[in-house]
């Protein structure tokens, strides 16, 4: 390892005067993190509520009247586009992003704090565009989350006129906020770690966050490109995405355009989406699981490399969404062939996983709960992806519930537990004080069990050939009268999950308040978050000087030392390396280059 | 706030130096972190003029209709016969002047003449500026007088003018951003903004006007050309 040596960065940090500056217009990265989340959050609320709404209205057709076929369809679309990309990706990379990096890469702050803080500003605007798309005439879209035209423009469909235009401003901004947070991200990373902290001794977290920005920032451009183009085809007439088009005996006014570029264009950015999401969750997961099981992660240079590889390979495997389009059949052979080779690092990271819960000391803590029940849901939704990763058994699956159930649980359910451990992880760092424990336990199980009796009944409705994207399914000849009941009891469960989050905000507020002193380490972590020298950690994160990094982030119950963790910055003068015999080839970064 | 100090230890080549850099505590480029910033962005970018392209060449081999002469449409006369692609050559021209003399604003800059420095950003502002403006006059030109418009021409094909319009003109916002940039820089300088702090700011913005050049000559092939 070159060591270079580079004088002390200091950076001029804004100091705040007022609560203002403080608190609102904050180049804080713990509190635009903060602001991110919450707001991430809030809408996140939206988007259970909107799903409710449709587990309604499939489990009780005719019982309720809460929402007309219009309104399932735009229910649909809302809920899809806010989870995936208003929640998801905004809480993982602006809400853990940018708490986490400065803090784990042992910095004052972002590299650029008040672009950082811009960012979150945009955001905010994107977020207060989308909801306002529910108060214009016609509503929001409901061209499903995927926005396939041409039927997003058509008449029949509802929002087709301000909702689908408000839809992509939208995201147009959501992107350019999302790139102002993000290079800032990966600058950090990259240019900001502080002394002593090599690439390879970063926590599994930061990796995680560092490659899905990178992805955001290389796959985003293809939805903000899609996103223009189907703002000029809605308001000025252009047939990028529009076929010649007869509607209601009428032929519009658009002719040659390619939906199915469209189609390329969006799973381009989809695809990579899901990495977006799932790298984060694998980073997070890792250390939570390390770190309540008191041993050194399974294989970390693995896992750094396997999540290098899932974001190369994520670019490369878009059209597994568009096996039904009518592209070419070889597209399929490609696509399919690399969809499967994805599965191989994948794999790797979850044997890891399990490996290091081996002859683990195990702490059963609530985020050791959540980052356990990850493991299994992404077993599960990983399995069915190789169902769906081959055209032969996509092409019947595709329109089913199986498809719904698949992505639900790998990245619906998956990220929100690790979203939970982390958020139970972190709280005592965040506020200083720690979560109830009985009540994080009660809200891990009704989310958990809850969560699968949603979605595995899911996999044998589709596996049985109900259709998804439905209003209501009436009587058919090929559906068994006890698809309705699968569905009425679906309702319940998903009722009582949506309810039982209420446990969370309720623990978070009563804890907020009433919660025990956590005091700087309650989990006994070795990651430099937790050796701040003041719980919540204030501006500037390190007091006088910045720390200096000795070893990674991953020394648990070394022999020899005195408790059963070594935070990174104690120097080898004070505790043990790992000698020769307990060698870890993963422990020491000088002598692993490559 | 402060940028990176270099180092004083030469950096290895080829791949060793790749590995050493990777390897190394604190910062994984000896760059400035605005430097670092600026060629990430520009990676981004490039992503979405690649998308407006590919989309493009995708639109032009499913419509119906056929392609328009690009080379009649945007011909010139000057009293004579026409002469196909006179103006985008000296748009191109322009433009590709514009980045020499940004290369020599920032050789001034790293000099720290700063008088040079900003008389050449200026230049290159100017430069700028007058490629929009033909771009203007070349818009002004289709609309007005051959009449195409974003959803149709008398032409043919009518994504010839929708991607025409949106991607010349979202690579005219790019110039017309760049020239803005330009000026802010300058007058940073003028107000001594970097004196204390260096000039890869002056470099930084050359990166993205070089890149701006760069797209335009992938643009210029990609339209006027194929």
């Amino acid at each position: 390892m070159a060591y270079v040596p580079l004088a002390d960065q200091e950076v001029e940090l804004h100091h705040p005067h007022s609560w203002v500056t403080k608190y609102v217009w904050s180049q804080d990265h713990k509190v635009i993190a903060i602001q991110y989340g919450g707001t991430a959050i809030a809408v996140g609320l939206v988007a259970l509520v909107l799903s409710l709404f449709m587990r309604m209205q499939l489990g009780f057709p005719e019982t309720f009247d809460l929402i007309d076929p219009n309104s399932y369809y735009q229910s649909v679309t809302m809920h899809g586009m806010i989870m995936v990309i208003y929640l998801l990706t905004a809480l993982f990379l602006g809400g853990f992003g940018n708490y986490l990096i400065p803090l784990m890469c042992g910095a004052r702050d972002m590299v650029f704090p008040f672009m950082n803080m811009l960012s979150y500003w945009v955001y905010l605007v994107s977020v207060i565009i989308l909801l306002a798309s529910f108060f214009v005439s016609g509503g929001p879209t409901g061209a499903g989350w995927t926005l396939y035209p041409p039927q997003t423009s058509m008449a029949g469909t509802p929002g087709h006129d301000m909702g689908i235009v408000l839809m992509l401003v939208s995201l147009a901004v959501f992107i350019v906020a999302f790139t102002m947070g993000g290079l800032n991200y990966v600058v950090t990373v990259l240019q900001y770690r502080c002394r002593g902290l090599t690439m390879m001794r970063l926590p599994l977290a930061v990796w995680g966050i560092f490659v899905a920005t990178v992805l955001g920032l290389f796959a985003f451009p293809a939805l903000l490109v899609a996103a223009i183009m189907m703002l000029f085809d809605t308001l000025i007439g252009t047939s990028f995405f529009m076929p010649a088009v007869i509607e209601s005996g009428t032929a519009l006014n658009y002719d040659g355009g390619s939906p199915i570029l469209f189609q390329h264009l969006f799973w381009f950015f989809g695809h990579p989406e899901v990495y977006i999401v799932a790298l984060p969750a694998f980073g997070l997961v890792s250390d939570v699981l390390s770190t309540h099981a008191r041993k050194n992660i399974f294989g970390y240079r693995m896992m750094v490399w396997a999540i290098i590889v899932i974001g190369l390979l994520s670019f490369i495997v878009w059209a597994h969404h568009m096996y039904v389009s009518g592209m070419h059949p070889y597209f399929g052979f490609f696509f399919a062939t690399t969809t499967l080779i994805i599965a191989v690092p994948t794999a790797l990271k979850v044997y890891n996983w399990v490996l290091t819960l081996w002859e683990g000391d195990i702490r059963m803590n609530a985020p050791m709960y959540f980052a356990i029940g990850f493991i299994f849901t992404f077993i599960h939704g990983g399995l069915t992806g190789l169902f769906l990763g081959n055209v032969v058994i996509d092409l019947p699956l595709s329109d089913t519930y199986f498809v719904v159930a698949h992505f639900h649980m790998v990245m619906g359910v998956s990220p929100i537990l690790v979203l939970f451990a982390a958020l139970y992880h972190w709280f005592p760092k965040m506020s200083g004080r720690m979560y109830h424990e009985g009540m994080a336990k009660l809200h891990f199980w009704c989310t958990f069990l809850g969560t699968y009796a949603i979605y595995l009944p899911m996999h044998y409705l589709g596996i049985h050939g109900v259709p998804r994207r439905y209003y209501a399914l009436g009587t058919t000849e090929f559906m068994a009268p006890a698809t309705q009941d699968a569905n009425t009891a679906i309702t319940i469960a998903a009722l009582f999950v949506g309810a039982s989050q209420l446990l969370y905000f309720i623990n978070m507020f009563w804890s907020l308040r009433y919660g025990e002193k956590s005091g700087p380490n309650p989990w006994g972590a070795n990651s430099l978050e937790w050796q701040t020298p003041d719980t919540p950690p204030i501006h500037g994160n390190w007091g006088d000087t910045l720390p200096t990094v000795y070893r990674w982030a991953y020394d648990y119950s070394v022999p020899g030392a005195h408790e059963d963790f070594i935070p990174q910055n104690t120097p080898e003068s004070e505790e043990p390396t790992v000698d020769e015999e307990h060698f870890d080839p993963d422990h020491d970064v000088s002598k692993a280059d490559l | 706030m402060s940028e990176a100090a270099a180092t004083s230890i030469a950096p290895n080549d080829g791949v060793t130096g790749l590995v050493d850099d990777w390897t190394a505590d604190k910062q994984a480029y000896h760059v400035p972190w605005g430097k670092a910033m600026m060629w990430i962005f520009l990676v981004s970018d490039t992503f979405i003029f690649t998308c407006f392209l590919t989309g493009y060449l995708n639109v032009r081999m499913t419509t119906t209709q056929p392609w328009p002469p690009q080379s009649e449409i945007f011909a010139l006369s000057f009293g004579g016969a026409p002469i196909p692609l006179i103006l985008i050559a000296i748009m191109t021209f322009v433009l590709i002047t514009s980045s020499g003399t940004m290369a020599l604003a920032v050789n001034y800059g790293y000099r720290r003449d700063k008088f040079k420095t900003i008389v050449f950003i200026c230049l290159t502002a100017l430069f700028g500026a007058t490629f929009v403006g033909m771009q203007a006059f070349e818009w002004t030109k289709l609309i007005v007088d051959e009449g195409v418009r974003p959803w149709g021409n008398p032409f043919g094909a009518p994504q010839f003018g929708s991607v025409f319009f949106m991607v010349t003109g979202f690579h005219g916002l790019h110039v017309s951003a760049g020239v803005i940039y330009l000026l802010w820089v300058a007058r940073r300088i003028w107000a001594g903004y970097y004196d204390k702090k260096g000039f890869e700011i002056v470099e930084i913005a050359g990166l993205y006007w070089h890149f701006v050049d760069l797209v335009w000559v992938f643009i210029f092939a990609f339209f006027y050309l194929l």
